[in-house]
C-alpha cells in the first residue's frame, strides 16, 4: 500500500537510462525547449524595440536581454540534456498518480469550463457563473451527482458573493441577478 | 530588551476583540485549507489573499499569521493521515507519523506534531523580535550594489541548490523573471512584453500569477492524473500526549527548532534540508540511547517513533517562522509562502526591504504579536477539532478540485473584476501545470517574478551612481562576500546534494518494506 505512492517517480532527474519499457528520450520536452526559446527570443527582441534614454545608463533594455539571452540558453541546453535521455521528475502529490498517461479530455473540459466562466461571468454576475464553474469542473472531474453539485455551486457562490460584496466591500457583478441578490 | 516592549506594544494591538477574531478566523481558515489533501501552505495563502483585500493592512496580517501557522498545522495533519505529504517539508513527518497513525497512535502523533508546533513557532517568532530589527538596522545602510548582490544570492540559489535539476531551476527562474518584464518600464514608462493589450500595461497582479501557479496549475495537474483509489485515511480519536510522550518529545522539539530556525532565515535554506537532519538526528540518537541500555535492543524508528514526528515537526514549524527575519529586514523572501505574503504587502502598496521595519514599524511588530496569538489559538482550537480535521480527508475529490477552481477563479476576479484576469489566470495555470509536468520548481519563478523588478531598480541605482560603470557592482566588501559565498555554495553543492540523496533513500528503505527497498532511489522523498 504505502509503497504505491514511493515508487511511481523514483527515478532520478538525472542522466540514468530507464529500465526497458519507457523510451529513453523524452520527446515532448523539447516542445518546451522550443517553446521557451521562442519566448526568449522574442523578449531580446522586443527589447530591441525600446528605446534608450539619456540620463538612464543602463536603460530599459539591458535586464530584458540579459534574461531572454538566459531563457533561450536554457532552453537550448535541455534541448541537449534531453537529447542525452535526461528525464523530468513529474510532481508527486497526495491525489497524483503519475504512473498513468495524462488525462487530457479532463484538462480540456476544465479549460472549456474555465473559458466559459470568462465570457458569461460580467453578463451572469458572479452568482450564477460561479455555480456554473464549480457544477461543471465537478462534473468534468467525474461526478455524477449533478444536482447536489449544482445546488453546491450555488451555495457557495452566492454565499461568496455576498460575502464579498457586503463583508469585504467589493463590488462582485450581480450580473442577471441585479436587483435579486 | 528594547524589542520585547516593542513585541509588547504589538501584542496590546493585536488583543482587540475584532482583531482576536481576525486571528481565529484565519487559524480554522487556514487548518480547513491547509488539511484538504493536494492543497499546501503555499497554495492555501494564495487561495485566500482575495479574503484580505477589503480588510485594513493590520487586520489583514493578523489574519495572514492565522492562515499561515493554520495552513502548516493543516498540512502536517494530512501527511501523518494519509502518508502521502503534500510537500516536501513534511516528508520526513510522513514517514514515521503515518507508522504511528498505522499503529494506533495517531493521535499522539498528531498531538506531538501540534505542541511541537507551538513550541517552535513561539521560540522562532521571538526569535524573529530580537534578530529581523537588528538585521534590519544594519540592511538599511546597505548600498545598492549589495542588495543586488543578495537578490542574485537568494534567486541563483533558489534555483540550483533546491530540487533535482540546477538546469531545470534556472529555466523557471528565467520564466518567472520574464512574467516579472510584464508592463511598463518604471524609469522610461515604455511598455515591454505587453503585445498592446492594455490591461498588461499595468504589469501583471502577482494574486493572479501565483493563484494561477500554484492553485490551479495544481489541480490541473492533478486532474490529468487523478488517483482513481484515494489513499486510505487513518481513522484518528482525540489528540493527546502522555507523560512518557511528553517525556520523549520535548528535546526533540527543542533539537528541531535549533535545525529549523536558522535554516528558514537563509536564501534557499527552506524546511526541507533541516527536517531531513533533524529526523536523521532523532533517529541515530534514538539508536544510541537503545544500545546503551541493551546491546540487542531496537530503537522504534522504523515502526512508529514519536521523535521522528516530533522533530521534523518542530524544524518544519521553526524554518516558517525564520523565514520571516529575511522577509521582514530585507525584503527578500526566500520560500514560496514568503513570497505569496510578501507579495500581498505589495498588494497594499507597501514596498519590502529594510526600511519596512522603520516605516510600518507598528504594523511588523502587530504582525509578530498576531502570530504568537495565532500560534496559541492553534493549539487551543485545534487539537480538539482534530478529528474533524481528520474528516475532511475524506471530502470527494472531483468536488475538492472543483472547489480550488472556483475559489482560484473568484481569487482572480475579484482583484479588478475584469474577466480579463480569469483568463490570464487560466494561462498561469497550464503553465504551472506544464511546470509540473517538465519538473520545473515553482518556487524559482515565483522568486523571479517577484524580485526581478526589484532588482533591475537596484542594478539600475547603482548603475547611474556609477555612470554606467559595471565595477560598481562588485565595489563594496558586502557585495564581494556574496559573491563568495554563492561561488562556495555552487561549488560545493555536487557533494552535498550526493550525500543527502545517498541518506534520504536509505531511510525512505528502511521505512518500507524490506523487499521494495531496491525500488526506492534518489526522487522518492518528493
Amino acid at each position: 500500500m504505502s509503497t504505491e505512492v514511493e515508487t511511481p517517480d523514483a527515478g532520478p532527474a538525472g542522466e540514468e537510462p530507464r529500465g526497458a519499457g519507457t523510451p529513453r528520450v523524452d520527446a515532448a520536452q523539447y516542445g518546451l525547449a522550443a517553446v521557451l526559446l521562442v519566448v526568449g527570443a522574442y523578449t531580446v527582441y522586443d527589447a530591441i524595440q525600446l528605446e534608450v534614454g539619456f540620463a538612464d545608463p543602463v536603460g530599459p533594455r539591458v535586464f530584458p536581454l540579459v534574461i531572454g539571452a538566459g531563457l533561450a540558453v536554457t532552453s537550448i541546453l535541455l534541448a541537449v540534456a534531453t537529447a542525452r535521455g535526461s528525464r523530468p521528475e513529474p510532481e508527486a502529490g497526495e491525489d497524483v498518480d503519475v504512473t498513468t498517461p495524462a488525462d487530457w479530455p479532463t484538462v480540456l473540459k476544465l479549460v472549456g469550463v474555465i473559458l466559459l466562466t470568462v465570457a458569461t461571468v460580467s453578463w451572469l454576475g458572479w452568482a450564477l457563473a460561479g455555480a456554473i464553474l464549480f457544477a461543471g469542473s465537478a462534473w468534468a472531474l467525474g461526478s455524477r451527482t449533478v444536482i447536489r453539485d449544482v445546488l453546491v455551486g450555488l451555495v457557495l457562490a452566492v454565499a461568496s458573493w455576498y460575502g464579498f460584496v457586503v463583508g469585504l466591500g467589493i463590488p462582485l457583478t450581480p450580473g442577471v441577478l441585479d436587483g435579486i441578490l | 530588551m528594547d524589542n520585547l516592549g516593542l513585541l509588547a506594544d504589538g501584542l496590546a494591538a493585536a488583543l482587540t476583540p475584532m482583531n482576536l477574531l481576525y486571528a481565529a478566523v484565519g487559524v480554522l481558515l487556514g487548518t480547513f485549507v491547509g488539511v484538504l489533501p493536494g492543497i499546501g501552505p503555499a497554495m492555501a495563502i494564495a487561495l485566500l489573499l482575495p479574503v484580505t483585500f477589503g480588510l485594513e493592512p493590520t487586520q489583514a496580517f493578523i489574519m495572514f499569521a492565522g492562515l499561515y501557522y493554520g495552513g502548516m498545522y493543516g498540512g502536517s495533519t494530512t501527511s501523518i493521515l494519509l502518508n502521502t505529504p503534500g510537500e516536501s517539508a513534511s516528508v520526513m513527518t510522513a514517514l514515521e507519523g503515518n507508522l504511528m497513525a498505522r499503529a494506533g497512535r495517531g493521535a499522539q502523533a498528531l498531538a506531538t506534531a501540534a505542541v511541537g508546533s507551538f513550541v517552535a513557532g513561539t521560540i522562532g517568532t521571538l526569535l524573529v523580535a530580537m534578530f529581523a530589527p537588528a538585521l534590519a538596522d544594519v540592511a538599511v545602510e546597505i548600498g545598492a550594489p549589495s542588495y543586488f548582490a543578495l537578490m542574485v544570492l537568494a534567486l541563483v540559489m533558489t534555483a540550483t541548490v533546491l530540487g533535482a535539476s540546477p538546469l531545470r531551476g534556472l529555466m523557471s527562474l528565467f520564466v518567472g523573471l520574464t512574467i516579472g518584464l510584464v508592463g511598463l518600464d518604471l524609469n522610461t514608462g515604455q511598455p515591454r512584453l505587453t503585445f498592446g493589450v492594455t490591461q498588461l500595461v499595468d504589469r501583471l497582479d502577482i494574486v493572479v500569477v501565483a493563484v494561477g501557479i500554484f492553485a490551479l496549475g495544481e489541480a490541473l495537474w492533478v486532474a490529468a492524473h487523478l488517483r482513481r483509489k484515494p489513499a486510505r485515511v487513518v481513522p484518528v480519536g482525540q489528540p493527546w500526549l502522555g507523560r512518557a510522550d511528553l517525556k520523549r518529545s520535548w528535546k526533540p522539539w527543542l533539537r528541531g527548532t535549533a535545525y529549523g530556525f536558522p535554516f528558514g532565515a537563509l536564501p534557499a535554506g527552506g524546511a526541507e534540508l533541516p527536517t531531513f537532519l533533524s529526523f536523521v538526528t532523532e533517529r541515530s540518537l534514538a539508536k544510541r540511547g537503545v544500545a546503551k541500555r541493551r546491546a540487542d535492543a531496537k530503537d522504534e524508528f522504523g515502526r512508529g517513533a514519536i521523535e521522528g514526528v516530533a522533530g521534523p515537526e518542530a524544524a518544519n514549524n521553526a524554518s516558517a517562522a525564520g523565514m520571516l527575519v529575511p522577509m521582514l529586514a530585507l525584503g527578500l523572501p526566500v520560500t514560496a509562502t514568503a513570497s505569496v505574503m510578501l507579495s500581498a504587502l505589495q498588494g497594499y502598496g507597501i514596498q519590502p526591504g529594510p526600511q519596512l521595519m522603520t516605516e510600518h514599524a507598528d504594523m511588523v511588530w502587530t504582525l509578530l504579536a498576531s502570530l504568537l496569538i495565532g500560534n496559541l489559538l492553534l493549539l487551543v482550537l485545534n487539537l480538539p477539532l482534530a478529528p474533524l480535521w481528520a474528516r475532511l480527508l475524506r471530502i470527494p475529490r472531483p468536488q475538492l478540485y472543483a472547489g480550488i477552481l472556483f475559489f482560484a477563479c473568484l481569487g482572480a476576479y475579484a482583484t479588478n473584476l475584469d474577466p480579463f484576469d480569469i483568463a490570464l489566470l487560466l494561462v498561469f495555470g497550464l503553465l504551472g501545470m506544464a511546470m509540473r509536468r517538465f519538473g520545473l520548481p515553482v518556487l524559482p519563478l515565483i522568486l523571479g517574478v517577484i524580485l526581478g523588478p526589484l532588482m533591475e531598480t537596484k542594478l539600475r541605482e547603482a548603475l547611474t551612481i556609477s555612470g554606467g560603470d559595471p565595477a560598481i557592482l562588485w565595489s563594496e566588501p558586502l557585495a564581494i562576500a556574496i559573491y563568495a559565498v554563492l561561488a562556495l555554495v555552487l561549488l560545493t553543492r555536487p557533494l552535498l546534494s550526493r550525500w543527502r540523496s545517498r541518506t534520504e533513500s536509505r531511510i525512505v528503505a528502511e521505512a518500507e518494506d524490506p523487499e521494495d527497498a531496491e525500488t526506492v532511489t534518489e526522487g522518492s522523498a518528493r
